[in-house]
């Protein structure tokens, strides 16, 4: 399965390393990122494959949860298909 | 990654837009529950309900787990009771909706539809039983909702029973007048009644459906507001086809769903609603969308044809989007549920009378609309006959879910909470319709040629 993490907040240092530490201690595969910063305003989507990953969906959810909460930042999950669904004839 | 704009854009429909799916609704047959004895009926009933329907909400929450999109609502919608209850000697069908209270509860769902009666050509007793069952069960049940269809483009309108019906909801108000008569608002009566629609109240399993399916109902009013909001000033053009690019995009949401949740329920999926389905919540209304179209507040002159526009627009997005569309498919203008409508009354900008005229064009009719509870059962009842006469000569679904919440009058204002949202007391004319009311009879199909 692949989903799409996408990551929002003010920026702060230290923001990709925590996100991608999380996703990498749960054998989760980055397949892309894409990351911008439009004045202080930190915005990241990272393509990933769940395949391989060592815990379930809603486990890794709450991981992300804790770093979320730890930087102030909204944090998702959400399976690819919503947004090719919506974006693709 | 070329779709990163896309992936934030749907992300803000969801996080700040309140883009959602509104419901997931199983409609489940109940004409193999049939029985002379109703106690063995009702446990047939009980029995198919919570097998069929067990994993409803789990699934429903699974989904919503895995896209990131929440589902507001699991319902369940069954075979109009009174063709089941037909069966059985019992003259009291408020035993029947006590089973389907139960099993909505036992499920999880927090709405079952289908205490319902289809009398457009004319009432049996099993249809009159129901009728007479409704004020006791919707008072002695949570999430058990009723609707009577009393009229249709072929069959005309059975004014027996609208007739009835308005003594009905004056029974239920009494009923629960300790709850702000919210009896009433699981009430709805019809003309032209959907069997395939997934929302509340007005939602029942049509008999011509297969033994279960699975229908989605999308929302979304907060989203086509947002993308208004950057065409302002631009001509109509651009506004319809603005709202059509907005509805595909929802509606693409709701097929993923629809056909995720049936799949994994192992029910075949029936259809998509497009409905733009407001809720109090700031930031979700149909108003919202009217006045961003051109209008100081909803109800003012120019209504009438921005909600035409919407409700076109929005059919003409979904349609493509979805592989089969059903339901009331529009725009909703439930009074209480939309914020935007409740600011309108309280401005005095929003009538009854203006929303008669807004329900020619929306996708049913006047929906959730608090009245003074000394409102006469024949006042009701004309209303009813109005809204009626509305659907069946313009081959439209047309409905009323109206509250005379006993104890108040105009100015006050009525919490039913939840999605239920306020209610201001809304005027109705004063004048007599009694006279109308107390010829029953039916009024005939109309001419299908010569439409002017």
């Amino acid at each position: 399965m692949k989903a799409f993490v996408s990551v929002l907040g003010m920026d702060k240092k230290g923001i990709i390393k925590e996100v991608t530490s999380v996703l990498s201690n749960r054998e989760v595969n980055i397949l892309d990122i894409n990351q911008t910063i439009v004045e202080g305003y930190f915005t990241m989507v990272m393509f990933v494959d769940l395949s391989d990953m060592t815990i379930d969906l809603k486990e890794l959810k709450h991981a992300l949860q804790g770093s979320a909460q730890k930087l102030q930042l909204d944090i998702k999950v959400q399976q690819e298909d919503i947004f090719t669904a919506m974006h693709t004839i | 990654m070329s779709h990163f704009n896309n992936i934030l854009e749907t992300i803000n429909m969801i996080d700040k837009e309140k883009l959602d799916i509104r419901t997931i609704t199983m409609g489940i047959s109940l004409l193999d529950c049939c029985d002379q004895d109703g106690d063995v009926a009702r446990q047939k009933i009980y029995d198919k309900i919570t097998t069929y329907a067990k994993d409803l909400v789990q699934v429903g929450e699974d989904i919503e787990e895995r896209y990131g999109i929440p589902i507001i609502n699991k319902r369940i919608s069954v075979t109009p009771i009174a063709l089941v209850a037909g069966a059985c000697n019992d003259k009291d069908y408020v035993a029947f909706a006590e089973t389907l209270d139960a099993a909505a509860k036992k499920v999880g769902v927090n709405f079952i539809g289908g205490f319902s009666a289809l009398v457009e050509r004319g009432c049996t007793d099993a249809d009159q039983n129901l009728i007479e069952s409704i004020p006791e069960a919707m008072a002695k049940t949570e999430r058990v909702c009723a609707s009577i269809n009393v009229g249709s483009s072929k069959a005309g309108i059975n004014m027996d029973a609208i007739k009835d019906l308005g003594r009905i909801i004056k029974a239920t108000a009494k009923e629960t007048a300790d709850s702000n008569s919210i009896g009433c608002a699981k009430i709805v009566v019809f003309a032209n009644a959907v069997d395939d629609n997934p929302f509340m109240a007005g939602a029942f399993h049509g008999v011509t459906g297969g033994d279960a399916v699975i229908h989605v109902g999308i929302s979304g009013p907060g989203v086509v507001k947002v993308a208004l909001e950057k065409v302002k000033g631009a001509p109509f053009d651009v506004v319809a086809d603005t709202i059509k690019k907005t509805a595909f995009k929802i509606t693409r949401v709701g097929q993923l769903v629809a056909t995720e949740a049936s799949e994994r329920l192992g029910v075949p999926f029936g259809i998509i609603d497009l409905s733009l389905a407001p809720t109090p919540a700031v930031g979700d209304s149909v108003a919202r969308i009217l006045e961003e179209i051109g209008l100081q507040r909803c109800g003012c002159h120019g209504t009438t044809a921005a909600l035409a526009l919407l409700n076109d627009a929005v059919k003409k997005g979904g349609i493509m989007a979805s592989s089969h569309v059903g339901g009331l498919s529009g725009a909703f203008v439930p009074v209480s549920e939309d914020e935007g409508m409740i600011a309108a009354v309280q401005a005095g900008a929003l009538t009854i009378e203006k929303l008669e005229a807004m329900t020619c064009v929306c996708s049913v009719g006047l929906d959730m609309i608090a009245v003074p509870g000394n409102t006469p059962a024949s006042t009701l009842s004309a209303i009813i006959a109005d809204e009626a006469a509305i659907g069946v000569i313009n081959n439209k679904t047309t409905g009323v879910r109206i509250i005379p919440v006993v104890g108040k009058s105009l100015g006050d204002s009525v919490e039913f909470g939840g999605l239920l949202g306020t209610a201001p007391i809304m005027k109705v004319n004063n004048f007599s319709s009694a006279p109308l009311i107390n010829r029953g009879g039916r009024i005939p199909a109309p001419v299908h040629s010569f439409k002017n």
